[in-house]
């Protein structure tokens, strides 16, 4: 590829190279700008999955279902003491009533006890609210496992039910998956987008140089001789629309990035790019590159060919 | 004497047309120097395209360096081609590029590399005349500097058959003679070389020469040496 960039002054001089004068280098950094959002777009998308469904495919939720209060507690212990000693269970936590009614502060609104208990009527002296305990596993356990870890502590706490996080949260890991897919999706629309636009292009400069070309060929130059004065041409257009490209997108992701982690929400905190997301965005010119000079050589190739 | 393009009824027609080259049987043989006169229309410059490699004919077997080039692979004509120097009626010369590179372009395409090819270019401009022009562009120079530029092209690469249309329509007469010495010093050093041209006194300059006549897309053979060897020139003269 690096000889592609070491053709001699006089042969580059065939095809004249007006650097930003034409609209390919304008096309393509428009193009190669949309192709890196999409891609940090994925990327992220794919990191928060990865991220959110890694600490929740270990966690499940027991929860214990009765009446009477003291008697609500005591199975709770129970059931936490024993699922303490259990190899499959690296961290056990039974919710206090505050934190309980803070979770389901969002649709019931605060109520005495979570704002302190100063206010008469706590909600859950109202409402026969579930004792639950947080488990953390050391691995993410099968539907058998869990069954075991109910069986386990089903004659202590005989109401206890048992459920993954990860069947809480599937529905929007699924959603997560599908936006990473949409993004990636949309990268591979715009390099055809941006391949289609080299194609144009190959085949505008083609006729524009027709009359070189020709005589070209009838002193011996060969297909490959002159494909690669189009390949470098468009390769360079590639190259510098490209990093244009990159630099506004880079800026943009930045910036959404500090916007995002000033909401300092779980999941749209964790649409972070890590080092590596940086590292393929870094490619996408470079990949920009090399799609439109391929595309360039396909082109100029096929078309010498129809010519004797 | 082995031929170095041998034509066997061969003829070319453009599309759906009427035939432009008909029923074309001839020999050229190395080192002799050929005129190929007609009148306007009559397909010497068609002839001339199939002879660079410009065109295939429609029909006919062409050999060309003893190779059959009706059937020759789209590869292998590069190396063909620039073994044929060519002299275009319209020049043909790269509008962007300076006398010196357009005269440097068959040794560039060729490989030759650059501190090899700038004395011999120098010297070529020097020879037609234009060696006080070496960076002016094409549309710089009058249509008989362009032309001379052209056959300048056409000739650095010492080809071994310098074809050449019309080469000196442009040209006051002295400058004819001096382009037909250059065509005659070539062919002194064995490049065959042939000639288009519809002015009959330019055949008296060149003594020896051959003459191949086309009427109406075909040949006629006035001087009969179509059919044989020519003599070596020297004894011609």
């Amino acid at each position: 590829m690096l000889s592609l960039f070491v053709i001699p002054g006089h042969d580059r001089r065939l095809i004249p190279e007006g650097r930003l004068s034409g609209p390919m280098p304008w096309v393509i950094a428009i193009m190669i700008f949309l192709t890196v959002l999409a891609t940090a777009m994925g990327l992220a998308f794919a990191e928060a999955g990865q991220k959110v469904s890694d600490q929740l495919s270990s966690r499940a939720t027991v929860q214990i279902i009765e009446a009477n209060p003291v008697s609500k507690a005591q199975q709770a212990k129970d059931a936490a003491a024993r699922l303490r000693g259990m190899e499959l269970v690296d961290e056990v936590r039974v919710l206090p009533p505050e934190e309980i009614e803070e979770l389901i502060a969002p649709w019931l609104g605060q109520t005495g006890s979570a704002q302190g208990g100063s206010q008469a009527g706590s909600l859950l002296e109202d409402i026969p609210l579930p004792a639950l305990i947080d488990l953390k596993l050391v691995r993410a356990a099968g539907a058998r496992e869990l069954e075991a870890l109910r069986g386990a502590i089903g004659p202590l706490a005989p109401s206890a039910l048992i459920e993954p996080s990860s069947g809480l949260i599937a529905p929007v890991i699924a959603l997560v998956r599908s936006l990473q897919w949409i993004a990636f999706g949309l990268v591979i629309l715009l390099a055809m987008a941006t391949a289609a636009a080299v194609i144009i292009s190959a085949r505008a400069a083609l006729n524009t140089h027709k009359e070189t070309i020709g005589v070209i060929h009838l002193l011996g130059g060969t297909d490959r001789q002159i494909s690669r004065l189009f390949q470098r041409r468009i390769a360079l257009d590639a190259l510098l629309g490209g990093i244009l490209g990159l630099i506004c997108g880079a800026g943009i992701i930045l910036l959404l990035g500090m916007q995002l982690s000033a909401l300092g929400s779980g999941l749209v905190q964790s649409l972070e790019l890590s080092w590596y997301s940086w590292l393929i965005i870094g490619f996408v010119p470079i990949l920009g590159m090399i799609l439109a000079m391929v595309t360039a050589r396909m082109t100029v190739m096929g078309a010498l060919k129809k010519i004797l | 004497m082995n031929e170095i393009v041998q034509f066997e009824n061969v003829g070319l027609r453009y599309g759906a047309g009427v035939e432009t080259l008909s029923d074309l049987s001839f020999t050229l043989y190395p080192g002799s120097f050929y005129f190929l006169t007609g009148a306007s229309g009559a397909g010497k410059t068609s002839l001339l395209k199939l002879l660079y490699l410009a065109q295939r004919p429609s029909r006919g077997l062409i050999r060309l360096f003893g190779e059959d080039a009706v059937t020759m692979s789209r590869e292998r004509l590069p190396g063909f081609r620039r073994r044929i120097g060519v002299v275009f009626q319209d020049f043909r010369l790269v509008p962007h590029l300076s006398a010196f590179d357009n005269i440097a372009l068959p040794l560039r395409v060729a490989g030759v590399k650059e501190k090899d090819l700038v004395t011999p270019v120098a010297e070529m401009l020097d020879w037609v005349g234009l060696g006080d022009r070496a960076e002016a562009r094409p549309a710089t120079l009058s249509g008989g500097e362009q032309q001379r530029v052209a056959i300048a092209r056409a000739v650095i690469g010492r080809p071994e058959i310098l074809v050449a249309d019309e080469p000196t329509g442009n040209v006051d007469p002295d400058m004819a003679v001096r382009l037909l010495q250059l065509f005659e010093a070539l062919n002194t050093l064995g490049t065959t070389i042939v000639v288009a041209t519809h002015d009959i006194h330019l055949l008296s300059k060149v003594p020896g020469a051959q003459m191949m006549k086309l009427e109406k897309g075909g040949l006629s053979d006035p001087t009969g040496s179509l059919r044989n060897p020519p003599l070596p020139r020297d004894r011609a003269q």
